[in-house]
C-alpha cells in the first residue's frame, strides 16, 4: 500500500498536482491567532489547513547554569497528543515529539532571536527560564512549520509577569515584552521521487524520501537545519530545497504581523 | 399511559428520553430504563408504529453481517489475515474464504495479500463477542491496487452511494474514476490525478452537505463545472 501510495502521489506530482489540488510549492490556508490562553504569559494558535497547533509560553525564575551565569534560557517541549492523530500513542515522549521540540528549540536558539543575557536578573543567582510548550490539536501534516510559526507568534505575544525578587505573580503581567530581536521561521521541504514539495499532508509525509527543515530570519539568514527521512540528499538538492524554503518563509512571515 | 415525548425526525442527543410507557419498543440506538425509552446516540428519531429507533448521525462504524467493507491488512496469521475494519474490532479473513482460487496449506500468504494491502471484503458473521469474519469469495470482492483512500463518516455512506447507487455512478461517469465505497466509511478512488481530486472533492461535499435539500443537483452542477462535461441524468437501474 505504501509503495502504491507513493507511486500514486508521484503520478499526480507529474501533473503538478497534490492530493488536495494544490500546486507543489503551495501552502494551505494559514491563520494565526495570539493570546488564546489567558493563564499563559503568551500563546498562539496556528492553523495550516486542518492542522492546528497551540503554543503556550510560561516563565520561571531560577539559578542560571554554572557555565553561563549571566544568561537565561529557553525550554521547548512538545507532546504529540493521541487526540490529534490516530498515529500518536499515549505514553513516554516519542522520537517524533522530541525531534519536533528540538527543531523548534534550535531555530530560536541558533538564530539568537532571544537575547539570553537580557533574561538574566542577577548574575549567577537569578534568571528567567522561558518554557515554550507545543500542543498539536489536530495533525493533518506539517507540524514543524505550524509549531515554529506558533512559537514565534507566542513569543511576540508574551509579556513578563510581575516579579518582586522572590515571588512571581502570574496573575499580573507587566507590559515588558520578551527581548526578541529576530524572528526565525521554519519551512519544511519534502523530497518525494524527484519532486520537492512544501506543506506536506500526512500521506506525503509517510511516503517522503527525505525532509529538510530550514529556519531563516527576516534578513534572510539561514540559522538552523534539520534533515529527516531515509534517503540521502545531493548538494544540489539541498541548495534548491533551501532556496524554496527561504522563499516560502517570506510568505509565512506575513501572517505574524506586528505587535 | 404511554406517551411519546419526541416527534418523528426530531434530533436527539444521548440520554434524552424519547418515550414513557411500556407500549413502545426500543430498537436500534435506544434502550429501556424502567418504563422510559432513552437515546444512546446522536440521531434522528424514527417512529415506526410502536417501535422507536434512531438513525444515527455520528459515531464510528459498527460491523454488521452482510456489509461490504474496505479493509486494510494489518497482520498475517497461520490461517489467514487480520484486517482492520475502521471500527473498534478487527476482522479475520481465513484462507478458505480469501480467494476463489485454491490456496494450499503452508503457502506464502504474502503472495496473496500483504500487510498494508487494501481489500474489498464482505462480512459473513459477527459474533456476540464482536469477532468479525470476512469473505472475499464473491463478485467485486478483490484486492485494490493503486488509487487513493478517502474517509467519510460511516453514517453518510448511504448518501455517497445514493438511491440504487445513483450518486456514485454519477461521480464515476463524470470523472472516469473507479470508485469503491465500503460500508465502513472508506472510499477508494482511482483515476487520473485531476479527476481523483474532483471525485474526492465531490465525495467530501456530499459528506458535508448531505442534510441540505437538492444534494444531487448541487453535486451534478459541481461535477459539470469542474470537469467541463455535460452529465446526463443518471437513470436508476432496477437492480
Amino acid at each position: 500500500m505504501n509503495k502504491d501510495l507513493r507511486l500514486n502521489l508521484i503520478k499526480a506530482f507529474e501533473k503538478g498536482l497534490r492530493y488536495d489540488g494544490r500546486k507543489l510549492d503551495q501552502f494551505r490556508e494559514i491563520s494565526v491567532e495570539t493570546g488564546v490562553i489567558k493563564t499563559a504569559e503568551g500563546s498562539a494558535r496556528v492553523k495550516i489547513g486542518e492542522t492546528e497547533v497551540i503554543v503556550g509560553i510560561k516563565t520561571e525564575v531560577s539559578k542560571p547554569y554554572p557555565d553561563a551565569p549571566d544568561k537565561g534560557t529557553i525550554m521547548v517541549g512538545a507532546e504529540l497528543y493521541p487526540l490529534s492523530s490516530p498515529d500518536f500513542d499515549p505514553g513516554p515522549p516519542s522520537i517524533e515529539s522530541i525531534e519536533l521540540a528540538r527543531v523548534i528549540d534550535r531555530g530560536i536558539r541558533e538564530s539568537h532571536a532571544l537575547d539570553f543575557k537580557k533574561l538574566c536578573i542577577e548574575k549567577g543567582e537569578q534568571s528567567w527560564i522561558i518554557c515554550i510548550d507545543i500542543c498539536p490539536i489536530n495533525n493533518n501534516g506539517n507540524l514543524f512549520d505550524a509549531a515554529s510559526l506558533g512559537a514565534i507568534a507566542a513569543l511576540k505575544n508574551a509579556r513578563f509577569p510581575e516579579f518582586d525578587g522572590t515571588n512571581i505573580d502570574y496573575k499580573k503581567l507587566t507590559d515588558v515584552p520578551f527581548p526578541l530581536s529576530r524572528e526565525p521561521i521554519e519551512v519544511t521541504v519534502l523530497k518525494i521521487g524527484k519532486f520537492l514539495i512544501v506543506d506536506p499532508l500526512p500521506e506525503e509525509e509517510a511516503s517522503a524520501d527525505a525532509r529538510l527543515t530550514v529556519a531563516t530570519t527576516e534578513d534572510g539568514k539561514l540559522c538552523a537545519m534539520q534533515k529527516g527521512g531515509d534517503s540521502p540528499l545531493a548538494v544540489e538538492d539541498i541548495k534548491t530545497m533551501v532556496e524554496l524554503a527561504m522563499d516560502k518563509t517570506k510568505e509565512l512571515r506575513s501572517f505574524l504581523g506586528g505587535n | 399511559m404511554s406517551e411519546l415525548l419526541t416527534k418523528d425526525k426530531d434530533i436527539v442527543v444521548p440520554g434524552e428520553i424519547l418515550a414513557v410507557g411500556m407500549d413502545f419498543l426500543p430498537s436500534y440506538g435506544t434502550y429501556r430504563e424502567g418504563d422510559r425509552i432513552i437515546a444512546n446516540k446522536l440521531g434522528l428519531v424514527r417512529i415506526d408504529g410502536k417501535v422507536v429507533k434512531l438513525i444515527s448521525l455520528s459515531g464510528r462504524y459498527n460491523p454488521k453481517r452482510g456489509d461490504t467493507i474496505i479493509g486494510n491488512v494489518i497482520d498475517l496469521a497461520i490461517s489467514g489475515w487480520r484486517i482492520d475494519t475502521n471500527s473498534a474490532y478487527s476482522a479475520m479473513l481465513s484462507i478458505k474464504d480469501a480467494s476463489s482460487e485454491y490456496i494450499a496449506r503452508g503457502a506464502d500468504l504474502t503472495q496473496y495479500y500483504d500487510i498494508g494491502d487494501l481489500v474489498v471484503a464482505k462480512i459473513v458473521n459477527v459474533t456476540s463477542q464482536k469477532l468479525v469474519d470476512l469473505t472475499m469469495r464473491g463478485p467485486g470482492l478483490r484486492k485494490l491496487d493503486g488509487g487513493r483512500v478517502v474517509n467519510v463518516n460511516t453514517n453518510k455512506v448511504p448518501r455517497v452511494i445514493g438511491k440504487a447507487g445513483s450518486m456514485v455512478t454519477m461521480i464515476k461517469r463524470a470523472t472516469g474514476c473507479n470508485i469503491v465505497v465500503g460500508q465502513n466509511g472508506i472510499v477508494w478512488v482511482q483515476g487520473e490525478p485531476e479527476m481523483e481530486i474532483c471525485a474526492v472533492d465531490a465525495i467530501k461535499m456530499i459528506e458535508k452537505d448531505s442534510h441540505i435539500n437538492g444534494l444531487t443537483n448541487r453535486i451534478k452542477a459541481y461535477l459539470e463545472k469542474t470537469t467541463g462535461k455535460k452529465i446526463d441524468t443518471v437513470e436508476v437501474s432496477s437492480q
